[in-house]
């Protein structure tokens, strides 16, 4: 199936999975402030985990990577629940989200 | 079955009263102690009929004990003429003190532990006295230090009753290290422990010799002398003589029991019972006969100017047992047990009617603060004048029997060291009379030095201290007579038998029984004059003492601190000893042993915590930043190295 459009092939969406990936991890590293947004970027690296998953999935005709991928949503959706509830109960206590505020299990 | 009551009653009295004390309460342990030792001084009496005046001697077995190779010890009851002696001294003696402290304890709060003591003290004596060989008698000997020990710190709330306690235990010690030392060498020479095979092999072994720097040394007499040393600690011998003044600390009837009757005589008995070695060492005999005798006089001349009315009775105990042993040095060790029977029953009476007499005066001990109390208690004085009359050894008292029987063997041994022990011996005689009747003087005549308080509540102690001061003194009066003629004289052969060594054709008795009339009543005439010297001192002219004390400061103060042999010791031994320890303490103990032990593992622990700590930031990134690193490192060598 050529055609002159640009074609968009396995590499490409790992690409754009690797990026998202990486987008999170700095996410995390750089984000001096809020603590959702340590959340949110855990939920991008998830998700650029699953982009990997479907691309293999298709490219390999196996539906197993796809399924798996409804799993890990599942789970990534649990999680961000009890993430956001912890977050609030944190708030309540502590009157603060804020990353630099969160030390206390300094040695 | 007797034999075994005679021995066991005391340790059943005293587990019961030890351990049961708190359900039986006071008056439970009174009455089981006192049946103890009360069933076994009757016991004691049939065994003397039958051991000694029957003539069978006889060993008992109670158990095995120890098998090593060709060492073998085993607990039996040895019973000869001189334990059969031995036992019923102790038990008569002890079961008189037993019913003597029920009366003078009544006050205290811990009473069942007292009688239980006594009682232990007694089952340890008896297991020293009837021992079948030298472990078995190291065993009770250390037995009765230990009880010793824990007599002196009786009352243990009292600082200088724990330090005499100690000192009383360490002295020993030095002692009983000779004694151990002589047992090893027993076991070297002899190849066996058990008296009888050791005195049947002496003969054999008298010119044995042990090879030791280099040089070889006569054995026996290398023996004798360490089981000497170990006699010396124990019976409180010139030079390990400190503990005993101090052991009066402890209540009375303790110091009566044990530091007068019966376990300071335990080195007597020992050298009496090793007698067939001393019989072969007669270089270790001529030490023993010096040590006691400087005993003897030493201590009667510190005991003419103490205060301590219990104190001048120890030094009294500490120069009689100097008499013993110069018996036994001369080879008169009939006398020497027999004076150590004879002495058990006067200086208990003695120690206790001074108990009585502390007992009235409310706990007064200074017989300076005493006087004028004769009117007021007239059976303690009675008691303590028949005590006195035996010590110095008045004609027909126990004592005049067998001191002067001792005063003659030296004299009649013909040796030098016997007539050094001859000369020595009456001077203190001529002391033991003068300390004595300055005792009494000062503490029941004159006037009143005490205050009015404690002069009206004086009274004379109850019956149960009475009955055995009036026992004590039926001793005091006829345990001489009846006992001289078996003991030293006709019968003694027929007597003794096999329990006492000796050589033959040398019989020191017999010597002693020919000696000219001048040596028999020369005693006698330095006792009087002792008793007169007394009398005009502290009765006639009592404006004297004071100015020949301040005659001669010098040698009055010497003699109060009693020849300065503790400031000597301090200085010698004790101070280096301290400073030694100290050295151990600070150098090994606290800054090795903890230093690289215990504190120092927890103090490397808390550090290296301390770093892996710093670690612990408690941000949230820095976590994540360790996971994914982690996690990078795992993937890389995942691909790199492969998961196999």
């Amino acid at each position: 199936m050529e055609s002159g459009l640009l074609h968009v092939g396995l590499g490409h969406y790992l690409t754009v999975s690797a990026m998202l990936f990486t987008l999170g991890i700095f996410g995390i590293f750089l984000n001096r402030k809020n603590l959702i947004v340590i959340l949110m970027s855990i939920e991008l690296m998830l998700l650029s985990v699953n982009i990997n998953l479907v691309a293999f999935s298709s490219f390999l005709n196996d539906l197993a990577g796809q399924i798996f991928t409804m799993l890990v949503l599942t789970v990534a959706a649990a999680e961000a629940a009890i993430g956001l509830a912890i977050v609030v109960v944190f708030y309540r206590n502590r009157r603060s989200i804020e990353v630099e505020d969160i030390n206390q299990m300094k040695g | 079955m007797t034999h075994y009551l005679a021995v066991f009653m005391p340790l059943l009295g005293a587990f019961i009263a030890g351990f049961f004390g708190r359900q039986i309460g006071d008056r439970g342990a009174h009455i089981f102690t006192c049946l103890g030792v009360g069933i076994a001084a009757i016991c004691s009496i049939p065994i003397f009929m039958e051991v000694a005046l029957g003539g069978k001697d006889q060993v008992l077995p109670v158990a095995t004990w120890l098998t090593s190779g060709t060492f073998e010890a085993n607990w039996a009851l040895r019973f000869d003429t001189l334990s059969a002696v031995m036992v019923m001294t102790v038990t008569c003696v002890s079961t008189l003190i037993h019913i003597y402290a029920v009366g003078y304890m009544h006050h205290d709060d811990s009473q069942p532990r007292f009688m239980a003591y006594l009682s232990l003290f007694t089952f340890a004596m008896l297991m020293l006295v009837t021992a079948d060989n030298l472990v078995q008698l190291f065993f009770g000997w250390e037995g009765v230090g230990v009880v010793s020990y824990l007599l002196i710190g009786f009352w243990f709330k009292k600082p200088s009753a724990n330090a005499a306690a100690i000192k009383a235990f360490v002295v020993n010690r030095v002692g009983d290290f000779g004694f151990l030392l002589g047992i090893f060498g027993i076991f070297v020479v002899f190849d066996a422990v058990t008296f009888d095979v050791i005195f049947q092999a002496a003969p054999v072994k008298a010119d044995a010799t042990v090879h030791f720097f280099s040089r070889d040394w006569h054995a026996m007499t290398i023996i004798c002398l360490l089981l000497f040393v170990g006699a010396m600690g124990k019976s409180a011998q010139l030079f390990l003589h400190t503990w005993l003044p101090d052991a009066m600390e402890g209540p009375t009837p303790v110091s009566a029991l044990i530091h007068a009757a019966t376990m300071v005589t335990a080195g007597v008995f020992l050298v009496a019972r090793m007698s067939p070695l001393f019989e072969l060492a007669p270089d270790a005999l001529t030490v023993v006969t010096l040590i006691g005798a400087s005993t003897a006089f030493f201590a009667a001349t510190v005991g003419c100017v103490q205060n301590d009315i219990k104190r001048i009775i120890a030094y009294s105990t500490c120069s009689q047992l100097g008499y013993m042993f110069f018996a036994c040095g001369v080879g008169a060790y009939q006398a020497g047990i027999f004076h150590l029977m004879t002495h058990a029953w006067f200086k208990a009476l003695l120690f206790l009617s001074a108990g009585s007499v502390i007992h009235a005066m409310s706990d007064e001990q200074d017989i300076r603060r005493m006087g004028g109390i004769w009117k007021k208690i007239p059976f303690t004085y009675t008691v303590m004048w028949i005590g006195s009359l035996a010590l110095a050894g008045i004609p027909f008292f126990a004592g005049y029997y067998s001191k002067d029987m001792i005063l003659e063997a030296a004299y009649g041994a013909g040796t030098p060291a016997g007539r050094v022990a001859f000369i020595l011996g009456i001077a203190a005689a001529f002391m033991t009379a003068f300390y004595s009747w300055r005792l009494l003087f000062l503490t029941f005549h004159g006037k009143p030095r005490a205050d009015h308080h404690t002069m009206e509540h004086i009274h004379e102690s109850p019956l149960i201290m009475t009955i055995p001061l009036a026992g004590l003194a039926l001793g005091a009066l006829f345990a001489g007579y009846l006992g001289h003629e078996v003991f030293v004289g006709e019968g003694r052969a027929e007597f003794w038998r096999e329990a006492i060594g000796s050589t033959p054709g040398k019989d020191v008795i017999e010597a002693a029984h020919h000696v000219p009339g001048w040596v028999v009543a020369l005693p006698l005439v330095v006792s009087f004059s002792g008793i007169f010297l007394a009398y005009f001192l502290y009765i006639r002219r009592t404006d004297l003492p004071s100015k020949i004390a301040g005659a001669f400061p010098g040698v009055y103060q010497f003699l109060l601190n009693k020849w300065y042999f503790d400031e000597l010791y301090d200085f010698i031994f004790v101070k280096n000893v301290f400073r030694f320890g100290k050295w151990f303490w600070k150098g090994g103990d606290t800054y090795i042993i903890d230093g690289f032990g215990p504190d120092g593992l927890s103090a490397l622990v808390t550090r290296a915590a301390k770093r892996l700590g710093a670690l612990q930031s408690g941000y949230l990134y820095h976590y994540a930043f360790a996971m994914i690193v982690g996690i990078a490192v795992f993937v890389t060598w995942f691909v790199a190295v492969g998961a196999g």
